[in-house]
């Protein structure tokens, strides 16, 4: 069983991007609600994929992904960040930091599927 | 395929909405007053609208998502310094609320809701079309590494180059937190910041010296030196260093933004702080009025919020339960003294209104905890869903045809315990289907239905709710387990004969057991069924399993309905008084010395026909064992199927208790689940009841060695 980790603010975008990823065969959900719960269950778990939002409080998704870039533990770890077109320059900044895969708010539900079944893909 | 429309849209678009209006309010008091607006409070709004955009968008509600989307780009204007808003500005702003009102409200009752927002998206770009934005990049003159400015956001940013702007200094922090509650450390942090500068940003540092903890650089920009910074934070663990500016181009950098409008030195900052806070009395006042005025003003149907729910963070609720405690502790003293006063005057006048008086605060008082348990408690229903959906993918992907059933989703527990129960549930529902139903060819090949069923039930029953999983698949064999657990040296092969089915298929809980001998992906990661009941023993749980070979396997957890405040029965061993949760209690009776028998080198009594073992606390604490008085009470609990009796000298009371932690260097004591208040300032240990049973159960299932 694959675990991917959600990181997301809004209940309901995180209930929606869970059901999606649940149906990928073969992969379990992790979902937690912002940037400090995430750097909590990271070490607890292995993950096959991290998918994040970049406006969150406490931590920002930037900075959540700059920290897994730089642990050893989370180096090959892919990221698929799900963020809004408004922050285009985020979104620059999120791959130059080393994101796998940046989709834009609001998705068609199959593309973020194919993102994860892609990035799983590569995982191993 | 498009998402659903759902009842989280709608009660989330409507607090992001509740939040944004509270938000504007203030602000606009803020502004008013001739003040700033707090720039975090700026960085809020705009985070709500963009909230919104992408909720709205997501679940397609257009117009929903068209209006917040020019809200945003205008919040984001203000956040970043090139939009300035006044009073105009702030009414289109406000708009913009009571129309996510009404459209939100339109949505929930499923009308059309793809409105117009044209008109007010025209306003607020003319209000967009704010200040050029200046053209600076007052980054170039300090000396802060690039990895630090690639994480931060736009907004993280421009506060960054404000306060240089501003001339501020600017620090960064280093400090490390225990992994398990640095957020509590961070927020701290914060407000101690906030009396003398502004936290820029907090960045998770990869440089962890060892697991279980870890690092933060905060960048904190202020105009205190780094000794006033050192002693407001007052914790010698933060490692504090200035970030250098660049001398020369800095002092020119000043004098360019100087011009700059509605950006204040620093001196002038400091008015109109005073001002503020003059200012401050008035602005109850103020508030008020304005939402007033708003709310005759425009559609009124808009006013009324279409969400009636009200999240609430559970560790204020248990604020509100330890008060009422407290409170209970003061009741038990009015009634107290009642008492005493009845006996020394009589049951005449003061004495008769305290009593009723007492009686009438005790009625209230219970009243009031059953309000706030009330608030504790949700439905099942939640976690059931998510239960079946997870179990559907376990089944598709193990190639066996399950279809699993749902009762009793409505029955409610305590929240914290429902977050807790998933990993142990989830798990119970993975065994059920991996180990318990067959394949469609096996199952056909037996004459059964080739498509299993799991069922998934709950019900209440008094103080507990019972949880149930169970399936219709192969069952286990108890020959099996018992090969299994002498092989295993569990337990001896004398003993072995001796054992109930009961205490056959409890062996499985012992740590180490595992019925299959290859192991599977999903349940054979050396996971098993004893972290389960681990998980289910620290919510007072108590798990038991049933089986019929070739039919059937249930598994059933039975979970007092909370955790946070219980009736409980106190009692005196040895002289040391100790609280019982009476929820576990079933009753209390005297024993002689001739009631006790020894069965098996161990002490039990007969109840109702039925043999219960004792417990002596005096043996099990060890302590400077006294005799036995002549007379003593068992106290006789149950939890699940399990039975057992307490030795106490004496009953002492009931009481309602909070039972609060004994902190990590205790935790592990087995048999106490914490202490708790007696009025009179007494603190004493609570029994767990749940964690003696557990153990005997082990115990008599086990050998003794």
């Amino acid at each position: 069983m694959r675990k991917v980790l959600v990181v997301e603010d809004s209940s309901a975008m995180r209930g929606l991007i869970a059901s999606i990823v649940d149906q990928v065969d073969d992969c379990e959900v992790v979902e937690v609600a912002g940037g400090f719960d995430a750097l909590r269950q990271l070490p607890r778990e292995r993950f096959a994929l991290i998918i994040t939002d970049i406006n969150m409080p406490d931590i920002n998704g930037l900075e959540l992904l700059s920290f897994i870039r730089k642990n050893p533990n989370y180096t090959q770890t892919p990221v698929l960040i799900v963020s809004t077109e408004s922050s285009e320059r985020d979104r620059a900044k999120g791959l130059a930091l080393g994101a796998n895969a940046y989709i834009t708010k609001p998705f068609i539900p199959d593309d973020l599927k194919a993102a994860v079944l892609r990035l799983l893909g590569s995982a191993t | 395929m498009s998402p659903p429309v759902n009842q989280d849209f709608i009660s989330e678009a409507q607090e992001i909405v509740d939040v944004l209006n509270r938000d504007l309010i203030v602000a606009e008091n803020e502004s008013s007053t001739g003040g700033e607006i707090d720039p975090e409070r700026v960085n809020n709004l705009f985070r709500s609208a963009h909230s919104l955009k992408g909720i709205s968008g997501m679940f397609g509600f257009d117009s929903i998502s068209r209006l917040a989307h020019s809200l945003e780009s205008v919040l984001d204007g203000m956040r970043l310094g090139r939009v300035h808003i006044d009073p105009v500005g702030l009414d289109v702003l406000f708009a913009c609320v009571e129309r996510f009102n009404s459209l939100i409200a339109a949505a929930a009752t499923g009308e059309d809701c793809n409105a117009n927002v044209e008109d007010l998206t025209k306003r607020l770009e003319k209000v967009a079309r704010g200040d050029a934005a200046d053209t600076a990049d007052p980054l170039e003159f300090i000396e802060l590494g690039s990895e630090v400015r690639t994480v931060l956001t736009e907004y993280e940013e421009h506060r960054l180059k404000e306060n240089i702007k501003r001339g501020r200094n600017l620090y960064i922090l280093r400090i490390t937190f225990d992994l398990a509650n640095f957020d509590l450390g961070l927020a701290e942090l914060d407000a101690a910041v906030k009396s003398i500068g502004e936290v820029i940003t907090k960045l998770p540092s990869s440089k962890t010296a060892e697991s279980g903890s870890i690092s933060f650089d905060i960048i904190v920009g202020s105009d205190s030196n780094i000794q006033e910074l050192s002693k407001t934070l007052g914790d010698d663990r933060i490692e504090i260093t200035t970030i250098q500016r660049k001398q020369m181009v800095a002092t020119a950098l000043k004098k360019r933004a100087m011009p700059i409008p509605q950006k204040d030195t620093t001196k002038s900052d400091a008015i109109v702080e005073q001002d503020k806070n003059i200012e401050g009395s008035n602005s109850q006042l103020a508030v008020e009025g304005s939402e007033f005025a708003r709310s005759s003003q425009d559609e009124s149907a808009s006013v009324k919020s279409v969400s009636q729910t009200v999240r609430v963070d559970i560790r204020r609720l248990d604020r509100l339960m330890n008060l009422v405690g407290e409170l209970s502790l003061t009741k038990t003293a009015f009634l107290h003294i009642s008492d005493v006063m009845k006996q020394q005057i009589g049951f005449v006048g003061l004495a008769v209104d305290l009593h009723k008086e007492s009686r009438n605060f005790e009625r209230r008082l219970s009243e009031l905890q059953a309000g706030i348990m009330e608030v504790r408690m949700v439905p099942l229903a939640n976690l059931f869903e998510r239960m079946v959906r997870v179990g559907r993918k376990i089944s598709r992907e193990l190639k066996r045809q399950v279809r699993i059933e749902v009762s009793g989703e409505h029955t409610e527990l305590d929240k914290l315990i429902v977050e807790d129960l998933a990993d142990p549930l989830m798990h119970l529902i993975r065994n059920a289907i991996d180990h318990g139903i067959e394949t469609p060819e096996v199952r056909a090949a037996a004459g059964k239905d080739p498509e299993g069923t799991v069922r998934l039930s709950a019900l209440a029953q008094g103080n507990h709710v019972i949880v149930e999983v169970s399936d219709d698949g192969g069952g286990i064999d108890p020959e099996k387990v018992i090969k299994m657990a002498v092989a295993k040296k569990l337990v001896t092969p004398e003993r072995a004969k001796e054992l109930t089915r009961r205490e056959i298929f409890n062996l499985l809980f012992i740590a180490g057991f595992s019925t299959r001998s290859e192991v599977s992906e999903y349940s054979g990661r050396g996971v098993g069924l004893d972290i389960v009941k681990n998980n289910i023993s620290q919510l007072s749980g108590v798990i038991d399993i049933f089986s019929v070979k070739g039919k059937s396997t249930s598994i059933t957890v039975t979970l007092p309905i909370t955790l946070a405040i219980i009736p409980a029965l106190v009692v005196a061993v040895a002289g040391r008084t100790y609280a019982i949760p009476l929820n576990n209690v079933l009753e209390t009776l005297a024993i002689e010395d001739t009631t006790v028998s020894t069965i098996e080198r161990r002490e039990v009594i007969s109840v109702r026909g039925a043999t219960v073992p004792l417990v002596d606390l005096r043996h099990h604490f060890r302590m400077e064992t006294k005799e036995r008085p002549e007379v003593c009470y068992g106290v006789v609990a149950g939890v699940g199927q399990h039975r057992m009796a307490l030795v106490v000298d004496e009953l002492v009371g009931q009481q309602d208790i909070v039972i609060k932690s004994l902190g990590r260097r205790l935790q592990h004591i087995k048999g106490i689940a914490g202490a708790t208040e007696l009025g009179n300032q007494k603190t004493i240990l609570v029994i767990d009841m749940v964690a003696l049973i557990n153990e005997l159960a082990v115990d008599s299932a086990a050998t003794e060695a």
